[in-house]
């Protein structure tokens, strides 16, 4: 395999390759905790540890897994680095930790990880793989929290908890969308995204 | 009409490509084809014409609405006087209803036709007038009182999510004008149900409201059960009940649809099954009557809420409806059928022709579809009877 730059590894996730937005993946969870920015901060930050991890360590047994049983292998260890991921969050972030439930404990299905652990740590060393991990983990966060950010501002207009819109808009007529709050406008602005990074970066348009 | 023709001749070749204004080729464009039939023709292949062009049966369906528009307007400033308790002479309630209505009329169509030509401008198509009719419809299926930013709001994300990301006029899936609604429905829903938003003026704490006035609609009244308070079939049929603007009066409606079918405009296949459908609906409640909602008579359930206005002017959009004349009699059955399931049967909704349309809307491509592979199949069977017989 090609070698890589190690900080294109970092950074390709972010824009060109972002798995959220180009290769469409980890989309159930994008609209599940986007309500609010700090959940989705949280979740992409659990996602960005345990793609890092799982990465780091699948990178290195990766010559002794034997190929048949790989997916197994690679599923006990997402599922233990996702185990102690949600112990920890509810040791220290109990709050949080109840607003995501299920969904910390969905990270194991989440595409991006088996996608990368396939495409990537399958057949590359250790420290590009980990690279690789936390790369993809941010290009989700980031889009995780650009979502949260719309959301939050508009369908319950605070940003992070906090109350950002002033009372007087609320005298004056204006109101919290209630459409932010439902799933469907997740998607929706999803695609928008989707729509704006194609215009910005021609390439990615499909012929 | 000559002046409007040589104004538009001398502007014509600085707009042109190569001219000093080529970026608002499509501005002049739309305003030139909207003025005038376009003299271009089809270049190739065989076509056959029809007289009538997009725009031209645009205004065809805005005048059917007008029946109901104008009704609409009286009726707003009959509630709101009725609610006040003050009698007023007829053009004094129409004149009212037409100042309370006019602003959403001129919100939505600024909004929608400014949206329209930002994004023929950046992507260098010409305007399609297809927001001619959205941009009356919106304004016809909101309750009067409702906020004009919200009502901004709303035609911005119909066009722009429900047209212009399909790729404009033509292309979209869902009906505009009902995503507009949809939108205010699930975005700010204490605007658009309840008993105080459908009467110009009730909606403010300051207005005196007479007593036993309550400005609920049937549909308000039937959800909270109380059935003896509907008014009767008649009351309802001639429209001086609140409502969303152009929704009440089913003889205005009724006049909108002959125009639309002796036009040709309108399908009266799609008008037709919708209504069949539904009477079905309601049969089959009557059967039941499990609840008094379900023993209400045909009649009187068809002309309550938004039913036959939906039936009229939102299920026959010719671009989010089936294209095949049977697919047109399955998607109307359906609609009105899914319409009467939703009123009657779930509580959350008040009304459910909105949500039956959007819903058949996505579900029109697939029906034709199957209709264009069941005519392939009847007559790929015929074909092989005939060589066999031969």
């Amino acid at each position: 395999m090609a070698q890589v730059k190690n900080s294109k590894l970092l950074a390709n996730p972010l824009n060109l390759q972002n798995p959220v937005t180009v290769q469409v993946l980890g989309i159930c969870s994008a609209l599940a905790v986007t309500v609010q920015m700090k959940p989705a901060f949280v979740m992409g930050l659990s996602v960005t540890i345990v793609t890092a991890f799982s990465s780091l360590i699948i990178s290195a047994l990766r010559n002794t897994i034997p190929n048949r049983i790989r997916i197994i292998v690679q599923l006990v260890v997402v599922a233990a680095l996702v185990i102690i991921v949600d112990q920890l969050l509810k040791a220290f972030l109990y709050d949080v930790s109840k607003q995501l439930s299920v969904f910390v404990g969905l990270i194991i299905t989440n595409c991006i990880l088996m996608g990368r652990l396939e495409a990537f740590a399958m057949g590359n060393k250790p420290f590009p793989s980990f690279i690789d991990g936390i790369g993809n983990g941010l290009g989700y966060s980031i889009i995780l929290l650009s979502i949260a950010f719309v959301r939050e501002l508009l369908g319950s207009g605070s940003i992070w908890g906090f109350k950002i819109i002033p009372p007087v808009f609320y005298q004056l007529g204006y109101e919290n969308n209630g459409l932010m709050i439902l799933p469907p406008m997740a998607v929706i602005l999803i695609g928008i995204i989707i729509w704006i990074q194609r215009s910005w970066k021609k390439e990615l348009i499909e012929k | 009409m000559k002046f409007l023709r040589n104004t538009l001749d001398k502007i014509k070749p600085h707009v042109q490509k190569g001219g000093k204004f080529q970026k608002f080729r499509s501005t002049f464009d739309a305003f030139e084809t909207f003025l005038y039939v376009p003299d271009h023709v089809t270049k190739s292949g065989s076509h056959i014409r029809d007289g009538i062009d997009l725009k031209r049966a645009m205004s065809v369906v805005v005048i059917a609405l007008m029946p109901a528009l104008l009704f609409g307007m009286w009726n707003v400033g009959y509630q709101h006087f009725l609610a006040i308790g003050q009698t007023a002479g007829f053009c004094e309630l129409f004149w009212y209803g037409f100042l309370q209505v006019l602003p959403i009329i001129i919100v939505s169509y600024v909004v929608g036709l400014g949206v329209e030509f930002i994004f023929a401008q950046i992507r260098g198509h010409e305007v399609n007038e297809g927001f001619l009719v959205s941009g009356m419809l919106i304004p016809m299926i909101m309750p009067v009182d409702t906020p004009l930013w919200m009502v901004a709001v709303a035609t911005i994300f119909a066009v722009i999510i429900g047209k212009e990301v399909f790729g404009g006029t033509g292309m979209n899936i869902f009906n505009p004008a009902l995503l507009a609604r949809a939108f205010i429905f699930f975005a700010y829903p204490s605007k658009i149900s309840g008993d105080f938003v459908w009467v110009s003026g009730l909606s403010d704490s300051t207005t005196k409201v007479v007593d036993g006035f309550s400005g609920a609609t049937p549909m308000g009244l039937a959800g909270q059960g109380q059935f003896d308070k509907i008014p009767d079939f008649w009351t309802m049929f001639i429209g001086n009940i609140p409502g969303s603007i152009g929704e009440t009066s089913k003889i205005a409606i009724l006049i909108g649809a002959a125009i639309l079918i002796i036009s040709g405009i309108g399908s009266f296949r799609i008008m037709l099954s919708t209504i069949l459908g539904g009477s079905a609906m309601i049969y089959i409640f009557n059967l039941f009557a499990a609840n008094p909602y379900m023993e209400i008579s045909p009649l009187v359930q068809l002309s309550m809420g938004g039913f036959l206005f939906g039936a009229v002017f939102m299920a026959t959009d010719p671009v989010s409806a089936s294209q095949t004349s049977t697919g047109k009699i399955i998607y109307g059955f359906l609609i009105g059928m899914i319409a009467m399931l939703i009123r009657v049967l779930n509580p959350a909704y008040p009304e459910g022709m909105m949500l039956a349309i959007l819903m058949m809307n996505m579900f029109a491509p697939l029906i034709d579809y199957y209709v264009v592979e069941a005519n392939i199949k009847r007559r790929l069977k015929r074909a092989k009877l005939s060589s066999i017989k031969s």
